[in-house]
């Protein structure tokens, strides 16, 4: 019950934000949010099952590239564009997953590392196609039957708030279900869960699929979004983020990636008007992170509640 | 029809034979203790009969069913549980969680992602009742892997019994316990089913010849000897074994 109360209060705040914020804090917030749906995506897999997807970037920018590209080249259709992203990013997971999920831990990193990779190549040398290292410039937001239209920042931000409801809600069902807790199982003894009964190989490879539909579901939004998308969204640097974001927030906990995912799109953007190496911030983040907070952030304020209470 | 029966197995590790030709019948509901010293094979067979490991020959016949290659949630589902020699519990849930898993694992809804399980009352009453019948209720939101050594060889057992399993297989569920605790887990053995086809993996003999109806001793992979409890402690070869004799 407390935490429906909160996540009603957060909702309210979040609908109530835009009165508030300049067009362009308005417009940060939109990537947090979007940013959020891929980090709670990749959690299922990290921090839900244990399984340590080093490419998750792939299913956010083959969604991204699918949608840019329909957009662009064939027909600003939501209606079409939008499922058929998440048609391709959940089609690339279920087929990495059959690769993927026959290795275990370092190897399972390695595997996914190299899938994605397979991606980004693609995306990076197949010009005619993708444009290459410019990537798809002017991708066009949707044209939707509604009063609004989403070029502006206020209604495509409770465009996005939307989705990011919605995947909310339907993710913390998710981990909450017979399935869900199976996860967690998995997570933590896979032998013991085999013993139990499960098809251990049947829930990890959904669970990676899901994962997929939700970082397309980030993807598409992003590139609606940003109306442009290069290669780098299919990178390990990206996919490294994403990862970081889950490790910050706390892995495992349903909204702490979202968090993590604010706070490294809001440093991003601080820090990146100040030096160009970005990815070192990242890197310090990470070591800090690992040695002060290792449950993130919601470990640290779980922390400090309990300690209060004791 | 047999519970369980073992035919002709053998399995080696690399050129290592861990089981030489193994035959075993377990009829339903029989109690039945395998011994032998450190080496013989006992784990490996376990291993086997549970599917973690493919038998470099031989069968297993799961209640009149072949399960040779079936994979080890499917063994479990058609009604075998194991207990662990080294703990495999869940050490970051909770002891109530850890049994809903269990309870879970054999549920139709296992696989159910649409609704939360609280939804699904009737894993938790079950859950409850079997925390309740085996005496750890007060214990159920203690975090599994702070229990004391005893009390988490009494989840495990937990654990196993949840599915309501046909046949069960204990790997030395006394081992490492102190007297008091090993009396109180085979004080919960003497009061599972009489339905439950047990076999027991024992290096305590008078534990297991207490619990058990039959003994097969296993030495360097083969079946050295089996009978009734009386004939186990009068063979010689047996003596041999365990309390070395001259001719030995």
């Amino acid at each position: 019950m407390k935490t429906r109360a909160a996540g009603g209060a957060a909702l309210l705040v979040l609908i109530a934000l835009p009165a508030f914020l300049s067009s362009y804090q308005l417009s940060l917030l939109t990537k947090m949010l979007i940013f959020g749906i891929f980090a709670m995506s990749l959690d299922l897999l990290l921090g839900y099952t244990g399984l340590p997807s080093l490419g998750h970037a792939a299913y956010f920018g083959v969604a991204a590239y699918t949608v840019g590209l329909l957009a662009l080249r064939v027909t600003n259709n939501f209606w079409l564009d939008f499922p058929a992203g998440l048609l391709m990013a959940t089609g690339v997971s279920a087929l990495f997953g059959l690769f993927a999920l026959r290795a275990r831990g370092s190897y399972f990193l390695m595997i996914t590392l190299a899938l994605g990779q397979v991606l980004w190549g693609i995306a990076f040398g197949w010009r005619s196609l993708t444009g290459g290292d410019d990537g798809l410039p002017s991708v066009p937001r949707p044209q939707l039957p509604l009063p609004w239209a989403l070029t502006d920042g206020v209604p495509f931000y409770y465009f996005v708030l939307a989705f990011f409801a919605v995947a909310v809600l339907v993710l913390s069902v998710i981990v909450r279900s017979p399935f869900g807790r199976a996860l967690v199982g998995i997570r933590e003894s896979e032998r013991r869960m085999e013993v139990l009964g499960y098809d251990v190989w049947r829930y990890k490879y959904v669970a990676f699929i899901l994962a997929g539909l939700f970082a397309g579901v980030a993807g598409n939004l992003f590139v609606y979004f940003n109306g442009f998308v290069s290669p780098s969204y299919l990178n390990i640097v990206f996919s490294a983020s994403a990862l970081l974001m889950v490790i910050l927030g706390g892995a495992g906990t349903l909204l702490g990636p979202a968090l993590g995912a604010a706070v490294i799109v809001f440093l991003e953007n601080l820090i990146s008007a100040y030096m160009e190496r970005w990815v070192l911030v990242l890197g310090v983040i990470y070591v800090l992170v690992t040695l002060f907070a290792p449950h993130g952030l919601v470990g640290l304020v779980r922390a400090r509640l309990g300690a209060e209470r004791a | 029809m047999t519970a369980l029966e073992v035919e002709r197995l053998s399995h080696s590790f690399g050129g290592l034979a861990a089981l030489r030709d193994v035959n075993l019948a377990v009829a339903p509901g029989e109690r039945l203790a395998i011994i032998g010293p450190n080496g013989a094979g006992k784990t490996t067979l376990f291993n086997i009969v549970t599917g973690v490991f493919r038998p470099s020959s031989g069968r297993i016949r799961l209640l009149g069913q072949d399960v040779t290659r079936l994979p080890p949630h499917r063994r479990a589902q058609l009604g075998l549980a194991r207990t662990f020699q080294i703990t495999t519990l869940f050490p970051k849930l909770t002891v109530l969680e850890s049994v809903l898993l269990a309870v879970q694992g054999l549920d139709p809804v296992r696989f159910a992602l649409h609704r939360p399980r609280e939804h699904y009352r009737h894993l938790l009453e079950r859950a409850q009742s079997l925390l309740a019948e085996w005496g750890l209720a007060d214990r159920r939101h203690a975090v599994t892997g702070q229990l004391s050594y005893g009390e988490q060889r009494q989840v495990e057992l937990i654990l196993a019994l949840a599915g309501d399993p046909k046949v069960l297989l204990l790997d030395e569920p006394t081992a490492g316990l102190s007297p008091a605790e090993t009396a109180s887990v085979a004080q919960m053995v003497r009061r599972f089913s009489r339905d439950t086809t047990i076999l027991l993996i024992e290096h305590d003999m008078d534990v297991a010849l207490e619990l058990v109806d039959r003994v097969t001793v296993l030495f360097q992979g083969r079946v050295l000897a089996e009978g009734s409890k009386d004939e186990i402690r009068s063979n010689p070869d047996v003596a041999a074994i365990y309390f070395g004799t001259d001719d030995a």
